[in-house]
């Protein structure tokens, strides 16, 4: 009783005296693996530091509040080549006084990332992978998710389509794994919100080039073929997350349907045109740091860089088990520009978070949508739940 | 002829007279671009003045010239004449002013700039800046304390209080609240602060002299999910006794015993209720609606919302002028 006491004097006086006690410093890494990611519109070419300068920027908003608290914090980013190995690159991290680290790996890496900083009292905070797995059967207990999963992107898009009365779908899937991952989000969401699928079709990458000399002459007569023998349907939905054919369909397709899924109207999690809710302050704080729009992938690595600083602000920085009890406990609200607080799902650190939709324009709407309820919170009607979950935290390795 | 003259001379002053009596509310419209003027005796709009981008934070001059209106996407502050009801002048607020205050004197006005992380100073009368203090990030509440030491000013998403003196300029102490605080309110005796976070759900009740938290009003409304309840504008009686609290999305209004923090009353206002005033002698209390485009009139002797009125495009700020 008396310690609790004392700590919590201590801690007053930490937080309003502004004294020139001994600064503390929280350095975070960053693992990555970039290489360019293949897009159809130039647009959707991600930059050189997609993810990074989100996680710059919320370490200039954790300097900030960060000169009232004698806390600075720092980050390094590592880029992996394919042929690195994850676990090295965890033993660096550690060498250079690391305890905290963003990463934006596929899935196998990051897992191989987080198993070798298991034992040596890692944190990590996934940035990237969207992969359900990472939080159900492969989940760890030191990985947090600021990213969704394909399930609440899907569930977030299902919910829309169903409140606009678009339940008959036409759903096209790409040939890769993880477009056919997607698809399975997509057939989830169609079962849980009460959507029919009228039919599948797969559009098969043959390899070809996205952008070539003579142009998208065969691809106007090609889609309209593609989707001519298709059964009558309100909304077209793509699955095609390696960005192979999406982008070609609105506007093409046989019978004149809005397209949605993975071009039209798109889930996601940020956008550079979001400005709801306070949004247009973080938006353009980072136009002007960095000259470009602000992505989904710089909002996971923002809000991660974020959580490090509300836990710090709160005196909980100091190591990685007393951070995940603080982020578990009601102290903990993230304010993001969603319109409410997010906060972590305790049984797999995923956090929870409206889904935008957007159209590549504007933000068309934002789930959950009304009517879809829960009885602990709204935003788990998106996602994998708790009791429907896989993911056993103290069993993990993590 | 010149009884005539004479005559209407007479009624010319009694017409000027009149409504030198009247208490006008001026309602900022956020989407409108406009400020809605409401005839209190009437409960009518009377006037729309066009104003500039993103009209906010919106308050009468000490000296009761002018109506202040933050137009932050227009970097600028608009003063309103309260005589004519119309846009005379511009203050230099600095980039995306939202709230602001004057100092007791009436001569200086200290502005949030959400964009610079800084709070600038205002000499109203020469319409010059005078300087800036920097806090942290995303400045949005705005106070000074009854005895004219202290401003506060709240930052949003470095989550603090800022105590500043005003004499010094200086920080002199930074309190921890929850997530995303956006309005302060001292009790009339200077004995509390009250600070208001819209994600974190709560209001912090911090000991101005000690610089500590030391309770914090929380809220539960029954059927309503706790992430509704968003708290933003503060209202506190000028006897210290009752507090009024605006939950946003959560449509309504606490009223809090301010001896105890205990809410008392829910009132059930528009849609998105933002701020508040009063009218003279605390009669009334009026409540920006956002989402439902309205004023709420809320009787404060009997805690009854007893009217509303369609105002422009999401009302956000709302002062009383008597004229």
């Amino acid at each position: 009783m008396i310690r609790t006491l004392l700590a919590a004097a201590a801690f007053c006086v930490l937080v309003s005296e502004v004294a020139a006690a001994q600064t503390t410093e929280i350095k975070i890494g960053y693992l990555r693996q970039g290489g360019a990611r293949a897009a159809i519109s130039l647009l959707d070419i991600p930059a050189p530091d997609d993810g990074v300068a989100g996680a710059k920027l919320a370490i200039d908003d954790n300097n900030t509040t960060g000169k009232f608290l004698n806390q600075h914090f720092a980050l390094e980013a590592t880029d992996l080549k394919d042929e690195d190995d994850p676990a090295a690159a965890v033993g660096t991290l550690v060498e250079r006084g690391m305890s905290l680290a963003l990463v934006d790996l596929p899935a196998a890496a990051l897992l191989k990332a987080a198993d070798a900083g298991h034992a040596r009292g890692l944190l990590f905070f996934n940035v990237g992978a969207i992969d359900d797995r990472l939080r159900e059967e492969d989940c760890r207990a030191n990985v947090v998710h600021t990213a969704p999963t394909r399930s609440m992107l899907a569930d977030g898009l299902a919910q829309y389509l169903v409140w606009k009365q678009w339940r008959k779908w036409l759903l096209v899937v790409g040939s890769h794994d993880a477009d056919k991952l997607f698809a399975d989000a997509l057939r989830r969401a169609a079962k849980r919100f009460g959507a029919t699928i009228v039919q599948e079709k797969v559009f098969e990458d043959t390899g070809g080039a996205r952008r070539t000399d003579s142009g998208l002459t065969q691809i106007q007569s090609q889609i309209p073929l593609f989707t001519q023998s298709a059964p009558d349907h309100d909304v077209l939905v793509a699955a095609d997350e390696s960005q192979v054919f999406a982008e070609y369909l609105p506007y093409r397709t046989w019978l004149p349907r809005p397209v949605a899924g993975s071009a039209g109207l798109v889930p996601t999690s940020w956008d550079g045109a979001h400005d709801q809710w306070g949004a247009i302050q973080l938006q353009n704080r980072f136009v002007q740091l960095f000259h470009r729009r602000m992505t989904a992938r710089d909002m996971h690595a923002w809000m991660a860089v974020r959580m490090i600083g509300e836990a710090a602000t709160h005196q909980h920085a100091g190591d990685p088990k007393q951070m995940l009890d603080f982020f578990d406990s009601p102290d903990f609200a993230l304010a993001a520009f969603k319109g409410q607080k997010l906060t972590l799902r305790d049984w797999n650190l995923q956090l929870r978070q409206p889904i935008l939709l957007s159209d590549g324009r504007v933000i068309v709407s934002v789930s959950p949508q009304p009517g879809f309820l829960h009885q602990f919170s709204e935003l788990d009607t998106l996602g994998v739940d708790r009791p429907e979950t896989k993911c056993r935290l103290d069993a993990s390795k993590g | 002829m010149w009884w005539r003259a004479a005559f209407l001379g007479t009624a010319m002053a009694i017409g000027l007279a009149h409504p030198a009596a009247a208490v006008m509310a001026y309602v900022s419209n956020e989407r409108g671009n406009t400020v809605s003027v409401i005839d209190t005796d009437k409960w009518q709009v009377v006037k729309t003045i066009k104003v500039g981008q993103r009209p906010r934070g919106i308050a009468l001059t000490k000296d009761g010239k002018y109506v202040l209106v933050a137009v932050g996407d227009d970097d600028t502050i608009q003063m309103i004449d309260t005589k004519t009801n119309e846009v005379v002048d511009t203050l230099p607020s600095g980039p995306d002013p939202e709230l602001f205050i004057e100092d007791p004197s009436g001569k200086l006005l200290y502005v949030a700039n959400e964009n610079d992380n800084t709070v600038t100073i205002i000499d109203i009368d020469k319409r010059t800046q005078l300087g800036a203090v920097q806090v942290g990030v995303e400045p949005e509440g705005m106070e000074v304390s009854p005895d004219g030491k202290i401003l506060i000013n709240t930052s949003e998403t470095t989550n603090m209080a800022h105590f500043i003196d005003l004499a010094s300029r200086k920080i002199v102490a930074n309190v921890l609240v929850d997530s995303r605080p956006r309005f302060a309110a001292f009790k009339p005796d200077g004995s509390e602060l009250w600070v208001s976070s819209e994600i974190g759900g709560t209001v912090s009740v911090i000991d101005p002299v000690q610089h500590v938290v030391k309770q914090k009003i929380t809220f539960a409304i029954p059927g309503l999910r706790a992430e509704a309840i968003q708290p933003v504008g503060i209202n506190i009686t000028h006897d210290g006794k009752t507090g009024f609290v605006a939950l946003g999305p959560a449509n309504r209004i606490a009223v809090v015993d301010a001896a105890t923090h205990d809410v008392i009353k829910y009132l059930l206002v528009g849609q998105r209720v933002w701020h508040m005033a009063f009218t003279p002698g605390e009669k009334y209390l009026l409540s920006t609606n956002g989402v439902s485009n309205d004023v709420s009139i809320i009787d404060v002797a009997a805690l009854k919302v007893i009217k509303t009125i369609q105002v422009g495009e999401l009302p956000w700020g709302v002062t009383i002028a008597r004229h």
